[in-house]
């Protein structure tokens, strides 16, 4: 006869199995998650490892004889064609007199950046007593010369094989001995534009030509987000148009970036004639990218209003446009931003649709309004990325860590902003 | 006729589904208004408001109002009037319309999409449904309470001063100040809340709350005051709280209440009106209707064995 069981039999006979099933999900969710650390904390590590050393910078002090002669010649300033390059050449010199030949010297001079010569012209520039003294200089070294120091060239390979000769590094270890090597923080790379010398290239201008995109980006992107949520959510008919342009704003914001490139390409340069390479073109551009981001998180951020606060303020007489903005607006704030701050912080990371107008040109110079030809940081990174010189590796990772960081901080404003404006109802 | 467009969708409001006997005969004609009869109109429930719709000094007068959530029939032919002053609860099963009544009297059903009414209410003799007549204002005249209490998430003094701020009521800041005052202390929440007019209306107990919508709708000075259930989500202490203040209220303001709880209707009002399935069954004084039920439904009802 087959034993009936009780119901606490059969519920005590299925708990093994369901303790195994709960485990096997627990591990796989956790292995999951480990994984994902796992491969976040090694690219911060390697960024890390690979980019701190390019906040350091390698220099040089020389003794610098600032002959009026070349300087001045005639008692007459001439800083436009003044030899400055030659005087930090003799400085050169004559700290290793016995070099000569003309090939052992231009290897010679090879050893500090053509930076030097800018440093000395601005130095003049800034004093002109200092001519016809002999000032003690830390010029910058060659970015070969940093990357010797920082271990990147190894002096034990096949000389054809490295950028600096046996000669040269022989005279780095004789400067070393004597003193006149030191490391210090690399301001270049936060005061300078691009440029083709590692040891003088900087991300200012980059950071400068982000800026003032984002600068459009947000203040075009946000109150026209801003409106068309409040409309579509508060004013707008509910009818077969409104389903329909909700539906093309989800897929706006599922359109590759690069095609918004094409169209800022097609009309706002080809078109409208607006300057290529120019902030502003990228700040439309950006826009377009970053309305749909922010319409979604606008009308979310409305929904989410309770209505009651909306039927309380009805039942009182305040009119739609007072409910709006005197009661759904300020609620629904905190979340509008966040939804601007995340769609203002992929505008940032964004470089595909920036290839397209031409901010992806070499530009030296740290643009100093919208329609000044710029790049912008994701970009900056691209470019050197792209670059020959070996020191350029450590400053696409330190442009890198600086693009996180500001994305970082941007993120930690959106946080921040919604814990500090949320309000409880 | 009219047809409201606004966001939202609305709650289940059952059709009428079984026909349900008319037992009392069909009711008397008085003051001048024509009762529906519902027989006539085809309506499956069939007969008549029992009872007396009618009253004196009437404000507020519902003419065969209908109210329809797409083809959804929530409300047919209802007739009522509305005294000055007087305490009107209007009683029955859930999704019998009340509710939805209730908000056709000061236009809350505009923001329902699907929502349309037919029918005349008049307000001093006034269509407000009229095309000239905007909501806003016929809100100012008719103030809500709703059934959560739903203070805006700003300072005590701000809550009531809203009404006021946007009517443009008050001249100065003192003359605002004035009216907050009045307002809190006919609502009773004065002296719990005068030293801290600042804090959020939000920290305030659920009973406080309610006060404090109560105080925030008379702010506006309204002529009559609906409310929508407003105890039913508080314990029975504010509950008593918010009757007493029903009964001040009443010896300036009309207020018509919905309510699921008889004692409550029998405690406060003057005249009971009973909702069933859309249809204004039955309406007399208080006292009849809790003691003399003229409609089988009705006595169904308040003895407990329906709803």
């Amino acid at each position: 006869m087959k034993e009936q069981l009780t119901t606490q039999e059969k519920v005590e006979a299925g708990m093994a199995r369901r303790r195994r099933k709960e485990y096997l999900f627990r591990s796989v969710g956790i292995i999951a998650t480990a994984v994902g650390i796992l491969f976040l904390a090694v690219f911060f590590a390697s960024l890390i490892v690979k980019g701190s050393t390019a906040f350091k910078q390698t220099f040089v002090q020389l003794d610098i004889a600032l002959d009026p002669e070349v300087i001045a010649p005639g008692g007459e300033l001439d800083l436009e064609y003044a030899d400055f390059d030659g005087l930090v050449r003799d400085g050169l010199r004559a700290q290793f007199p016995d070099v000569n030949g003309r090939s052992d010297r231009r290897e010679l001079y090879r050893l500090v950046s053509v930076g030097a010569a800018y440093q000395l012209r601005a130095l003049v520039e800034k004093d002109r007593e200092v001519v016809g003294t002999t000032q003690t200089l830390w010029v910058p070294a060659s970015s070969n010369v940093d990357m010797l120091i920082k271990g990147n060239i190894d002096a034990n390979v096949d000389e054809a094989l490295r950028t600096l000769s046996d000669k040269q590094i022989a005279w780095v270890t004789a400067l070393q001995d004597d003193g006149r090597l030191r490391s210090q923080f690399n301001t270049a790379l936060f005061s300078n534009g691009d440029s083709r010398e590692p040891e003088l290239a900087g991300i200012k201008g980059a950071i400068m030509g982000s800026f003032y995109m984002l600068l459009v980006t947000i203040s075009l992107s946000f109150p026209i987000g801003v409106a068309a949520a409040i409309y579509l959510e508060e004013f707008a008919p509910k009818n077969r148009w409104s389903d329909l342009i909700e539906v093309n704003i989800n897929n706006l914001a599922a359109v590759p970036s690069i095609v918004f490139g094409l169209l800022g390409l097609a009309v706002f340069i080809n078109w409208m004639s607006l300057p290529r390479s120019a902030p502003l073109v990228g700040g439309l551009v950006l826009s377009l990218l970053t309305l749909p981001v922010i319409i979604i998180a606008s009308r979310a951020a409305i929904k989410a209003v309770p209505p009651s606060i909306r039927e309380a303020a009805l039942g009182l007489g305040a009119s739609q446009m007072q409910v709006v903005f005197h009661h759904v607006l300020p609620l629904a704030m905190p979340g509008m931003l966040t939804g601007a701050i995340i769609g203002m912080s992929r505008a940032l990371g964004e470089s595909a649709p920036l290839l397209m107008i031409g901010m992806v040109a070499f530009i030296v110079d740290v643009p100093g309004s919208f329609t000044d030809p710029a790049t912008a940081l994701p970009v900056q990174i691209y470019l050197w990325a792209d670059s020959p010189e070996r020191a350029f590796a450590e400053r696409t990772s330190a442009a890198i860590i600086v693009l996180l960081g500001f994305l970082l901080l941007m993120n930690l404003a959106a946080v921040i902003m919604r814990k500090r404006m949320e309000r409880k109802w | 006729m009219r047809i409201t467009t606004m966001t939202k969708t609305i709650a289940d409001n059952p059709p009428p589904q079984a026909p349900v006997p008319n037992e009392a005969g069909g009711a008397e004609v008085t003051g001048g208004i024509v009762l529906p009869d519902f027989a006539e109109q085809k309506t499956e429930l069939g007969g008549k408001t029992v009872g007396s719709v009618t009253c004196e000094e009437p404000m507020m007068v519902a003419d065969d109002v209908n109210v329809y959530y797409g083809d959804n029939h929530a409300i047919q032919h209802v007739t009522l009037e509305i005294a000055k002053k007087e305490v009107i609860a209007l009683i029955g099963p859930s999704g019998c319309g009340k509710s939805t009544f209730l908000r056709c009297l000061n236009r809350m059903n505009d923001t329902i999409e699907t929502a349309r009414v037919t029918g005349t209410i008049t307000l001093d003799g006034k269509d407000i449904y009229r095309k000239e007549q905007d909501p806003v204002a016929l809100r100012a005249r008719v103030g809500m309470v709703f059934q959560k209490p739903n203070p805006f998430p700003k300072s005590i003094y701000d809550n009531v001063a809203y009404g006021p701020r946007i009517h443009g009521l008050a001249g100065d800041r003192a003359e605002l100040d004035h009216i907050v005052h009045t307002s809190l202390d006919r609502a009773g929440l004065l002296k719990e809340v005068k030293d801290r007019m600042d804090e959020p209306g939000t920290s305030l107990s659920g009973g406080q709350q309610q006060r404090l919508c109560i105080a925030r709708t008379i702010a506006v000075n309204p002529e009559i005051i609906l409310m929508d259930e407003p105890c039913s989500a508080l314990d029975p202490i504010a509950t008593a709280r918010i009757e007493d203040l029903m009964d001040e209220l009443c010896e300036d303001y009309a207020i018509v209440i919905v309510t699921h709880s008889m004692q409550q209707a029998a405690r406060v009002s003057r005249r009971v009106a009973y909702f069933h399935l859309g249809l204004l069954v039955e309406v007399d004084s208080t006292d009849k209707i809790f003691t003399n039920p003229q409609h089988k439904l009705t006595e169904d009802y308040i003895t407990g064995r329906i709803g």
